[in-house]
């Protein structure tokens, strides 16, 4: 029986017979005496990537359609599984989930040509006669943990870049929306090549055991803490990671602006999926002034969006599960609810809630809010909300409602986040040519379009030279001399590629000029 | 020396450290580097030091690696030229604001990505290239406005002190401050919160460099070792091949991590070969290497016992002297070294140059894709198709045809490994991203609400159809495609417009086609 074991230690490999292997067998891959039914798919996963069947653009394209096929025929059993997840309606679900995801796959498969072309780059006068260029190239095995708020955007999104890059992917749907795991499960196999993208479904110890496992590339979404175990882990074989965190975005209101329509934007930001999005505005800094309007005007749209009677109504969604719903309501406690502030434990029900004169060291304000509950935090002026920002950690996503530039100016200039939207809530993400992702606590890496191929690529750089012009060289070689060096200096800082076209650019200008002189202007006169 | 009498004054706790760590922070957050002349003014500062100072530089990197003046000159400090000068040259344009396509739903929207500093970056150097590994990533971080401490690594003594000496005299003291002291100092700053590490060195150290990281979830770079191979097929030059082979090997006494670590060849060229090496050996270094002003040597005294044991039990072919009390070894080549050897298992980082036999180009494949991906391939081949063969099947951070090391010399080209050989790259504009935090910005009007409806609750048929069709139809985009599509549909358009008329004409009894064919008659005939 062979053991083969990875990372630091390889002197067992010493006892095994090498003969013995198959070409597939590589120091990473574990073949113990019994492979747990995790490490089989991921082993299977692993032999099929190195089959080298991801290679050819084809077959990542077939995939892809594939991909585009289960999300447009399955959409009643997707939509099914989050209604009894998370209570969402069938036409939220097609709007939020399916068709951001559907955008995605259209997108890598009209681009996927020019995404893995090779791209040539810039060369100098010593690499003139090569070919230099940057060839992106499959990582192998990426691992995608995906998250309960969105349990089907999130996931798949990821996974069109890994089937773009030609990766092999084990996903890992969230355990918390067990019914939208169970789908995925069951129906994605049907669809995608069985080994190479299996799913995975388990909670917190299953989870542990894949991240014990080697990866090339670890894609998770999820929470900060986890974020930080999912780090340590993959440190151990150095294995690169993308980490979609939350925290607090802040959503600043001048008091310039269209209280009206910013009510509206940040109410529908806000409440969406029962407030479970990591880009939801967490927060409402404004004027004291303000404070009293904005508030009319949220409880305004709030009746208009959701009826007097959210709870029945079938466009609001519910906590996912008890242990949040106790988490969420034991944050309102201390705070002065001005809006809403209904619970019904039963049905997991938190009515829109609104809280005003909310002072930054409630306990409302030390952690990441994930439900509908929205904060008025009263800031007396814009260079107090800048502090405020600045004093806590990197947001995702920071939002500026003003029509001043100025503002604007300020706040792009001097805070930091993931990304700043300004006079709106959430429609980055739909927008494939922006990165999507955090900073500092909210996240490492961005995605989204091209940027998830890019992600999950390995951008490999060639430089292709024959064995010719061996004469150049020879200032490199030893023994080393003054003139060589200078030879070197030469070539390598004054006589740029840069320069040269310039001065060639002139010459010609020059030229050009000489004779329009001599052939004009000197005849004529 | 005065920066030796400078290191007996230096206080062993780690309180150095992070008094650097805040005051650095402090620096940053005081919106110093902010704008684009500040930077650039350092840089200009940086480039100063490098050209006045090459001697002292020299003299330094003399006493800790023996290296020949003009090889420092060539590998370390041109390069670092050429990226400041880079930098400078091109810094506005990286640090502009880059428009992003839009889509319908964003076309009357500002949607940009912009670059904007991480904070506080720690580069770790390491003692192989004292300067240009920790001043090629402090460009990056200077360009890019981030501040930076600078840890150069304790075993190149001399080159520490001499930077630590240096670097305050010619930039911002507080924003860029060095650190220097051993392996208890490194722990101290890894405890810290940074916002980005840049660590350059070996894997295992990587592992608990990353490790360190997670516990504030600092992105990392690591450029990392491994065991770079040099593929040798029986088909070219061998005299030429040999010649850039024994350069990049024993170049800084093969202390260099993207040396060809071993040469993989069919065995009926081993002989040639050897050979040949020989041959060039003799060129450069002459009869006896040790007495050669051009041939560096080992950096301690336990590396030089490390590299020793490696080389126990094989008669090597040529060289295999050595000098304890020196340090020196000399340039070694090992024949039909066993693939599962020791020497074979880890990184050898000496001028030790073991031949391994493979029957062909699939052998050489499997051998190379048996182990970790390495930072490096080389490969000396004139048959583009198995060139094409090896560059598809393997894996490597950087790979070149029929040359050693030059692809580190192009700016252009992104340098850094894949797998265990590190993760993010850097150089020229890649330096500058690396260190930069791509922020998307989607700035809007107030207006236009009506447009939203679409997305808000109530849900209904109609509501949730317009939005599919804004976000899938062909024309969402600005792309190329779109552009053809829409001049395409407008000619088609014209012409039948056109068509129209004339048919209208005719019905309305005007017989202007008759008018149009006699006047084309006559005027031929």
């Amino acid at each position: 029986m062979l053991l083969f074991r990875c990372g630091r230690d390889i002197a067992p490999v010493l006892l095994c017979d090498w003969s013995s292997f198959s070409p597939v067998s590589a120091p990473w891959v574990h073949i113990s005496r019994v492979m747990s039914q995790q490490e089989q798919v991921v082993h299977r996963a692993r032999s099929a990537f190195r089959s080298g069947k991801t290679r050819s653009l084809d077959f990542r394209k077939l995939q892809l359609k594939n991909l585009l096929r289960f999300l447009t025929e399955r959409s009643t059993e997707i939509a099914e599984a989050l209604k009894k997840d998370l209570g969402k309606s069938e036409l939220a679900t097609e709007l939020f989930e399916v068709l951001g995801s559907e955008g995605e796959v259209l997108l890598a498969l009209e681009q996927l040509d020019t995404w893995a072309a090779p791209r040539p780059v810039e060369k100098t006068l010593l690499t003139f006669r090569d070919q230099v260029y940057v060839q992106p190239q499959p990582l192998g095995l990426v691992l995608i943990i995906g998250a309960w708020n969105y349990p089907w955007a999130v996931t798949l999104q990821p996974l069109v870049g890994a089937i773009a890059a030609g990766n092999a992917a084990v996903i890992k749907p969230s355990e918390v929306s067990s019914h939208s795991a169970k789908a995925m499960e069951e129906l994605l196999p049907l669809y995608l090549d069985q080994e190479l993208y299996p799913v995975v479904c388990g909670g917190v110890s299953e989870t542990q055991d894949l991240l014990r496992l080697r990866w090339d590339h670890i894609f998770y979404t999820g929470s900060s803490s986890v974020g930080r175990l999912v780090m340590e882990a993959a440190a151990a074989h150095l294995t690169p990671v993308t980490l979609e965190l939350g925290g607090k975005s802040p959503c600043y209101v001048h008091h310039d602006c269209n209280l009206r329509v910013a009510a509206r934007r940040i109410t529908w930001g806000k409440f969406v999926n029962c407030g479970q999005t990591c880009i939801a505005p967490d927060y409402v800094l404004c004027d004291p002034s303000i404070q009293n309007q904005l508030l009319q005007e949220i409880q305004r749209c709030i009746r208009e969006f959701y009826t007097e009677d959210p709870q029945s109504f079938q466009d609001y969604g519910r906590i996912i599960n008890q242990r949040h719903f106790q988490r969420i309501r034991a944050m309102m406690e201390a705070d002065t609810v001005a809006v809403g502030g209904d619970c019904d434990q039963e049905d997991c029900y938190i009515s829109p809630t609104v809280l005003q004169d909310v002072s930054p060291d409630s306990k409302l304000m030390q952690e990441e809010i994930f439900g509908p509950v929205l904060p008025i935090v009263p800031v007396p002026g814009l260079d107090q909300a800048i502090q405020f920002i600045n004093d806590r950690e990197k947001p995702l996503v920071l939002y500026v409602f003003t029509e001043d530039q100025k503002v604007l100016q300020r706040m792009l200039a001097e805070t930091s986040s993931g990304a700043l939207v300004s006079n709106d809530c959430l429609v980055h993400f739909t927008v494939s040519e922006l990165p999507f992702g955090g900073v500092g606590h909210s996240g490492t890496g961005s995605y989204k379009g091209r940027h998830t191929f890019e992600r999950l690529s390995h951008l490999r750089s060639v430089l292709l030279k024959s064995l010719s012009l061996e004469a150049v060289n020879s200032m490199r070689y030893p023994p080393h001399s003054q003139s060589k060096l200078r030879w070197a200096r030469l070539l390598l800082l004054t006589l740029t590629l840069r320069r040269l076209r310039a001065v060639t650019a002139a010459t010609m200008v020059l030229g050009l000029a000489a004779f329009i002189i001599q052939r004009f202007l000197v005849r004529s006169s | 020396m005065v920066y030796l009498a400078v290191c007996s004054t230096m206080s062993p706790g780690g309180s150095v450290e992070r008094q650097a760590a805040t005051r650095a922070r402090q620096a940053f957050l005081s919106g110093r580097t902010r704008p684009l002349e500040f930077r650039l003014q350092q840089l200009h500062a940086l480039l100063k030091m490098i050209t006045e100072r090459e001697t002292d530089i020299c003299t330094a990197l003399k006493q800790d690696l023996n290296r020949s003046q003009f090889d420092t000159a060539l590998l370390e400090l041109t390069g670092l030229e050429n990226e400041v000068r880079l930098s400078i040259e091109k810094l506005s344009v990286w640090a502009a604001p880059r428009s992003v396509e839009r889509s319908v739903l964003t076309l009357r929207d500002q949607v940009y990505v912009r670059p904007q500093p991480l904070g506080l970056v720690l580069i770790i150097g390491a003692w192989n290239y004292p300067w240009a590994l920790t001043l090629g990533p402090l460009v990056g971080a200077i360009a890019a406005g981030n501040a930076a401490v600078v840890k150069p690594s304790e075993l190149s003594e001399c080159s520490s002190l001499l930077l630590r000496a240096l670097l305050p005299r010619y930039l911002d003291k507080e924003l860029y401050p060095v650190v220097c002291g051993g392996v208890s100092e490194t722990q101290d700053l890894l405890r810290l919160r940074w916002d980005h590490i840049f660590y350059t060195g070996s894997s295992s150290v990587g592992q608990l460099v990353m490790e360190a990281a997670a516990a504030h979830l600092t992105p990392v770079t690591l450029e990392l070792g491994g065991k770079s191979p040099c593929y040798v097929h029986h088909d070219c030059n061998l005299r030429v091949a040999a010649r850039r082979i024994t350069w990049g090997k024993f170049v800084n006494c093969g202390q260099t991590c993207i040396a060809p670590d071993y040469v993989l060849c069919d065995p009926s060229i081993q002989n040639q070969l050897i050979d040949c090496i020989r041959l060039t050996m003799q060129e450069f270094y002459g009869a006896d290497p040790k007495s050669s002003p051009d041939y560096g040597r080992i950096i301690s005294q336990r590396h030089f016992q490390r590299i020793m044991s490696l080389m126990e039990g094989y008669t090597p072919v040529i060289g295999g002297q050595s000098d304890a009390a020196q340090r020196y070894i000399a340039p070694t080549v090992l024949r039909d070294v066993p693939p599962q050897s020791r020497l074979m298992k880890e990184e050898i980082f000496g001028p030790v140059l073991p031949l391994v036999a493979v029957s062909d180009v699939d052998d050489a494949i499997r051998f190379i894709n048996e182990r970790e991906k390495p930072l490096a391939l080389y490969i000396f081949c004139t048959d583009p198709t198995l060139t094409e063969k090896m560059l598809e099947q393997t894996s490597s951070g950087g790979v070149l045809v029929n040359d050693v090391l030059m692809h580190y010399s192009l700016s252009s080209l992104p340098f850094g490994g894949v797998g265990h050989s590190g993760m993010g790259q850097y150089h020229g504009r890649q330096s500058f991203e690396q260190l930069s935090h791509m922020r998307s910005y989607l700035v809007r009007s107030l207006t236009m609400e009506s447009v939203n409806l679409s997305r808000y609750p109530p849900q209904d048929r109609r509501r949730a159809r317009r939005a599919r069709l804004a976000m899938r139809a062909p024309l969402v985009d600005l792309s190329r495609r779109t552009f053809v599509w829409a001049v395409s549909a407008t000619v088609a358009a014209v012409v039948l417009a056109v068509a129209l008329l004339v048919i209208l004409l005719i019905a309305a009894g005007l017989n202007c086609t008759c008018w149009y064919w006699r006047g084309i008659y006559n005027y031929f005939w």
